[in-house]
């Protein structure tokens, strides 16, 4: 049966084309000069680039984090590219109409159509190809509701000040390896401010796309929930099928000012390598929220991709009756490795945290869950509630579960729950003596295990994780 | 010949792992009929379900099984399945955040669609599945649960029934369907058979207790002991069983198990 649900895993990654689209890439290479490049090619103000030039130097001081349950071998950071951008871009199109087509293309080839009369109604989308943001769309829609949705590009020139007083505000320049590495190259990403009191009127959601090989995406994604306000944002990720691995250094920040919601949903389907473990993106990301008096945050990440998984969404509850929470799904399949989890960091009084992480593993791969829970002496009354459920499918994959509790205040309450199960031979038999096919029978016990996560996700999105493990899952059985 | 048959085995030999389980079987079932098979423990009975139904594990050694004249030996167990055959499990598993409802569509469609059949609308389905709720006395919501999750044993046994309702085999095999069950429960599954009866659809119905064979009439009695079955009757045979137990079984294989297997076969 093992080797019928391995059969069954072996699928293809339906986003691995490339695109035929000319750019202008730098050379590889990292250090000063490249730095003061990026900066020039994106006219940048000198703030920005001394506040780079900065992590630039604290990141040369640093050394890689080996703390993961992760194996890969050295990455050499002189032999990434850290710019691309697709030469029609050079001068900036106004509208839609001026987008490479080509461009356009490979966003509907991938589910993502760009054009607003194609979209599905009410979902705005920011689209980041390789190193720049390519269009985004809904921008009338939303100024009038006095939301800004842009490019961090163009926030850091027409939004200086929310810029400067944000970035770095949530996960500062030293905050570890990859961060630093992140805030010295930026290229774009997405910037996202709502006023007080107001209700985002649409999803926002970005596209991530890798397209040019041997280069390294470091986007930059800043979000600012002012006081009283909600915004639901999701953010899906595709790249190419190469052999040769790529890196992938975001950083996303959250400000849930008092009162506020952010809704922050993630579907990660970067190309996993093949079933070797050749090629594939290496996914280092951090992810960060702070939450105000009586703010709330609330993660709900799908990830099935990447070769390399290193990510801890986490939340800061900073402020009294502040709430967060993280819905996690990570599959893990073929020779892939995941590391991930959340960091609940209780300040507030009342403040409440909630966890669901489910962790599939098959064929070779290894996940694990790595998550922290700390109550800090000033969080009274505060709670945390934490499930951690591991899913192995076939016997030649690991599933690890690292929870660190730490609790300084004695009226705060930690619960951990965490089980390990199979997709068993006798579920298996029991779908398939109802007439499933063995493939249809494991996603179907598979999307059952994530139920949990998938309802936290915008309907569009739940629909869309759904098919993405089927895909994920895909492939004929003998 | 085989064609009045809608399930005929001939000589089936099976074995887990290395050993033998099934040495030689013979059984043919004509449309309509109901077949009890009883027999002590380890003779090889929910065997029998588990070999027709083509689980990994189950090795065919020799002999030939066909269902409605189709050589069912050679499919896939969800062809096994969608071309009318039905286990109902002695022991039904759970299958967590996977809802009745969704479960029982999936494999309703898979059926359809074997048959070049359009899937059911979620309207239709609903309406059936709640329906066949009814008839096996589980509350509606029970659809809106996961396979099998928390549900009582008895819970379970029903819920296999309402699955054989709404998949409408050709066959069915009860494995045991009745251990566990209050007389009332025991009722309730005994009228979704019968409710089935329809003078086309065939049953095989393994028991440990004559008890359900007062519920659901058959037409005939198998005794299967060390893999064969080594005596047949009508429904007076179970009985006889109830009365005597199987001690009676070891004096005659001690005699002659050859000349007895083709007493019981001819």
């Amino acid at each position: 049966m093992t080797e019928e649900i391995n059969k069954a895993l072996e699928r293809k990654y339906e986003a691995g084309f490339v695109s035929a689209i000319e750019s202008e890439t730098f050379a590889p290479g990292l250090n000063e000069e490249v730095i003061a490049r990026i900066s020039a090619v994106k006219g940048e103000p000198s703030w920005m680039l001394e506040w780079r030039l900065k992590a630039f130097a604290a990141w040369q001081q640093m050394e890689t984090p080996e703390w993961a349950h992760l194996h890969f071998p050295t990455i050499d950071y002189q032999a990434i590219s850290y710019y691309s951008a697709p030469k029609s871009m050079a001068d900036k199109p106004q509208s839609l109409d001026e987008v490479d087509p080509e461009l356009l293309a490979t966003y509907e080839k991938l589910g993502i159509p760009l054009l607003e009369q194609q979209m599905l109604a009410g979902v705005a989308v920011d689209a980041v190809f390789d190193s720049v943001s390519v269009v985004t769309t809904f921008r009338d829609k939303l100024e009038e509701a006095g939301v800004i949705f842009c490019s961090i590009s163009e926030a850091v020139h027409r939004f200086p000040e929310l810029v400067k007083q944000y970035l770095g505000s949530v996960v500062p320049q030293k905050d570890n390896y990859f961060a630093a590495l992140n805030c010295a190259v930026f290229t774009d990403g997405s910037f996202v401010y709502i006023p007080k009191g107001t209700r985002c009127p649409m999803e926002l959601s970005t596209y991530f796309r890798i397209n040019e090989q041997n280069t390294g995406q470091f986007e930059r994604t800043l979000i600012i929930a002012d006081e009283g306000s909600y915004v639901s944002y999701l953010e899906g990720c595709t790249a190419p099928q190469r052999d040769e691995n790529q890196l992938h250094a975001a950083v996303v920040e959250l400000v849930a000012l008092d009162n506020a919601e952010i809704k922050y949903s993630t579907v990660q389907n970067w190309y996993p390598g093949d079933e070797n473990g050749k090629g594939g993106i290496y996914n280092f990301v951090t992810k960060r929220g702070i939450c105000h008096n009586n703010a709330k945050i609330s993660w709900t990440q799908v990830e099935t991709g990447s070769a390399i998984t290193w990510k801890y969404p986490s939340c800061i509850l900073k402020g009294d009756n502040s709430v967060g929470e993280f819905y996690s799904v990570a599959l893990t399949r073929g020779a892939q490795q995941a590391d991930t989890g959340t960091k609940m960091i209780h300040l507030g009084k009342n403040s409440r945290s909630t966890i669901i992480s489910k962790g599939i593993s098959a064929g070779r791969s290894n996940n694990a869950y790595r998550g922290l829970v700390r109550m800090n002496p000033g969080a009274e009354g505060a709670r945390n509630f934490t499930q951690c459920d591991s899913l192995l499918i076939g016997d030649q994959c690991g599933a690890h579960t690292f929870p660190y509790v730490e609790s300084r205040n004695p009226s705060a309450i930690v619960e951990h729950e965490a089980t390990t199960s199979k997709v068993s031979d006798e579920q298996l038999f029991l779908c398939q003596q109802r007439g499933l096919d063995a493939e249809k029978a494991v996603s179907m016990i598979v999307n059952g295990f994530c139920k949990e996560v998938f309802k936290e996700l915008p309907m569009e999105f739940a629909v869309e994780a759904g098919k993405l493990l089927e895909i994920s899952l895909e492939g004929s059985v003998g | 010949m085989s064609n009045e048959y809608l399930l005929s085995v001939t000589g089936l030999k099976a074995r887990v792992e290395e050993k033998t389980i099934l040495k030689g079987l013979d059984l043919n079932i004509k449309p309509g009929e109901v077949h009890a098979i009883m027999g002590p423990n380890g003779a090889g009975k929910s065997t029998l379900g588990y070999v027709l139904s083509g689980r990994d594990g189950y090795q065919v050694e020799s002999g030939e099984v066909t269902l409605d004249g189709q050589n069912l030996l050679e499919l896939a167990i969800e062809e096994r399945a969608r071309a009318g055959l039905f286990l109902a499990f002695q022991y039904p598993v759970e299958i967590p955040g996977v809802s009745n409802l969704e479960f029982l569509k999936a494999a309703v469609d898979a059926h359809r669609q074997a048959q070049g059949q359009e899937p059911v609308s979620a309207k239709d389905f609903l309406k059936q599945a709640r329906e066949a709720c009814k008839q096996v006395n589980l509350p509606a919501e029970f659809l809106k649960r996961g396979v099998n999750e928390g549900f009582s044993g008895g819970e379970k046994k029903r819920n296999e029934i309402m699955q054989m309702l709404l998949l409408q085999p050709k066959l069915c095999i009860l494995d045991e369907s009745d251990s566990g069950l209050d007389i009332d429960a025991l009722k309730v599954v005994a009228d979704g058979v019968n409710s089935m009866r329809d003078g086309q659809r065939a049953f095989i119905v393994v028991t440990h207790y004559q008890r359900l064979l007062d519920y659901i009439k058959p037409d005939y009695v198998h005794v299967l002991a060390d893999g064969a079955i080594v005596k047949s009757g009508d429904a007076s045979l179970a009985l006889e069983l109830e009365d005597q137990g199987y001690a009676w079984l070891a004096e005659r294989r001690a005699q002659d198990p050859v000349e007895m297997h083709h007493e019981v076969n001819q």
